[in-house]
């Protein structure tokens, strides 16, 4: 996204951090989002910031090609460039989407019994989407089949029916901050724990559950 | 055998391929039920007969028709849901219109829960900034270029592009169009892209 036809003139505000970004950086975080949320095995914290950021720029990149001359090159090109965003936010959007429909009963579970001032991983309307899919899933399955079973058996308890994310699943990481002592804690009963450094820009393969909270505080980056 | 039915169901769900909806069974989630209502109904009158004869060697009888009871009802519930998420995936395939022959394959109450998904979809979709929202069932795909060769495979009428010309879809006819405008069609198969 080059500045040279002026037509990204517009600074986004970063949201609750009040920190203005470029375009360029804004996109970037986009990106870093979409990695993280595709390579995460759970629901990360929602960025809705970042989406409307990115939605008010397509608006604008938008307006501004639609008064541009036409049959220009960099029209082509900008056209390109707004595809491109709109499928990176599109994708980032579908994945959390997707999660959030995997393990329902957990999200919600997670939500219900969230302490105040935690932020939520679920933006108001995402929650708004759980809280239907949920009641939309337990009327089917109540109507389909449940009312219909012996008195004792016409509840399922969805937060056990339902597979929970697996933790333990392996992602890589690349180190964006040095961090020390990460605790690594035993697959097996014959190993021990151990610690280890990570320094800044090296790449690892470890079990998401050893890092999760670096991918939440940025220091490490999904690859 | 007890549970036989229910093994069935989830049976009939493992041999169908990805994506594939088969028609519901109708007749074999009655069985399950009817099989489950029979079991329950002798399992009440064992517990009476234990309680008040004293007869406690039908108490393995009665955790055994428990068990089946509760095989059958996970059976049932695992048949139910799998196929909710393959009907899930039919929005996201083909939109809000299903065709036909997917249609007739549904009962009435998977159809109350594809529309309850599609609004819900739709509610939280148009929510997302702007005044309209996104459509983030489109762009499935990382785009390759602005406009994409497609040929039309059904007879479909006038269609409008950005500037306002319209194009005639005709059988055979083939088309330079903008490449988010024909996502769709493709994927409903009145279009085809053109790789040459």
């Amino acid at each position: 996204m080059t500045e040279e036809l002026d037509l990204l003139g517009q600074d986004s505000d970063g949201g609750s951090e009040e920190v203005v970004l470029t375009p360029a950086e804004l996109i970037d975080r986009l990106e870093q989002a979409w990695m993280n949320e595709k390579f995460a095995p759970e629901l990360l914290e929602n960025k809705s910031e970042i989406v409307e950021c990115v939605m008010e720029q397509l608006d604008h990149m938008e307006g501004n090609l639609r008064r541009a001359k036409k049959g220009d090159l960099k029209v082509s090109i900008h056209q390109m460039e707004m595809e491109r965003i709109r499928f990176v936010l599109s994708s980032y959007l579908r994945c959390r989407l997707m999660k959030i429909e995997k393990f329902f009963p957990h999200i919600l579970e997670k939500e219900r019994t969230r302490p105040e001032g935690e932020p939520s991983s679920l933006s108001p309307e995402e929650f708004a989407f759980a809280q239907g899919y949920m009641m939309n899933t337990e009327t089917y399955l109540k109507n389909a089949a449940l009312k219909h079973m012996p008195p004792n058996l016409q509840k399922v308890d969805l937060l056990r029916a339902v597979p929970k994310p697996d933790l333990d699943s392996y992602v890589f990481l690349r180190v964006k901050e040095r961090q020390e002592n990460i605790l690594v804690e035993p697959e097996t009963d014959e190993q021990r724990d151990y610690i280890v450094d990570l320094d800044e820009g090296s790449q690892h393969l470890i079990r998401y559950r050893a890092i999760a909270p670096l991918v939440a505080s940025g220091a490490v980056q999904l690859i | 055998m007890l549970c036989e039915k229910a093994m069935e169901l989830v049976r009939e769900l493992h041999r169908a391929a990805e994506g594939q909806l088969p028609a519901f069974n109708e007749d074999g989630l009655r069985q399950v039920l009817e099989e489950m209502k029979a079991l329950y109904e002798q399992n009440q009158s064992d517990v009476n007969e234990a309680k008040s004869g004293g007869r406690s060697d039908l108490i393995p009888t009665i955790k055994f028709r428990h068990c089946s009871l509760l095989r059958n009802q996970r059976c049932t519930v695992a048949y139910l849901y799998d196929r909710l998420l393959r009907i899930r995936a039919l929005r996201w395939e083909y939109g809000s219109v299903l065709p036909n022959a997917l249609r007739f394959h549904m009962s009435a109450e998977e159809m109350d829960w594809f529309n309850h998904y599609k609004k819900s979809l739709a509610t939280y979709m148009r929510s997302l900034g702007g005044d309209e929202g996104l459509d983030i069932t489109q762009d499935m795909k990382p785009p390759k270029s602005l406009y994409i060769e497609v040929r039309c495979l059904k007879d479909y009428g006038e269609f409008e592009v950005d500037d306002g010309t319209s194009v005639l879809l005709k059988k055979n006819s083939q088309h330079f169009l903008p490449r988010w405008k024909c996502e769709q069609l493709i994927r409903q198969g009145i279009l085809e892209h053109v790789l040459s």
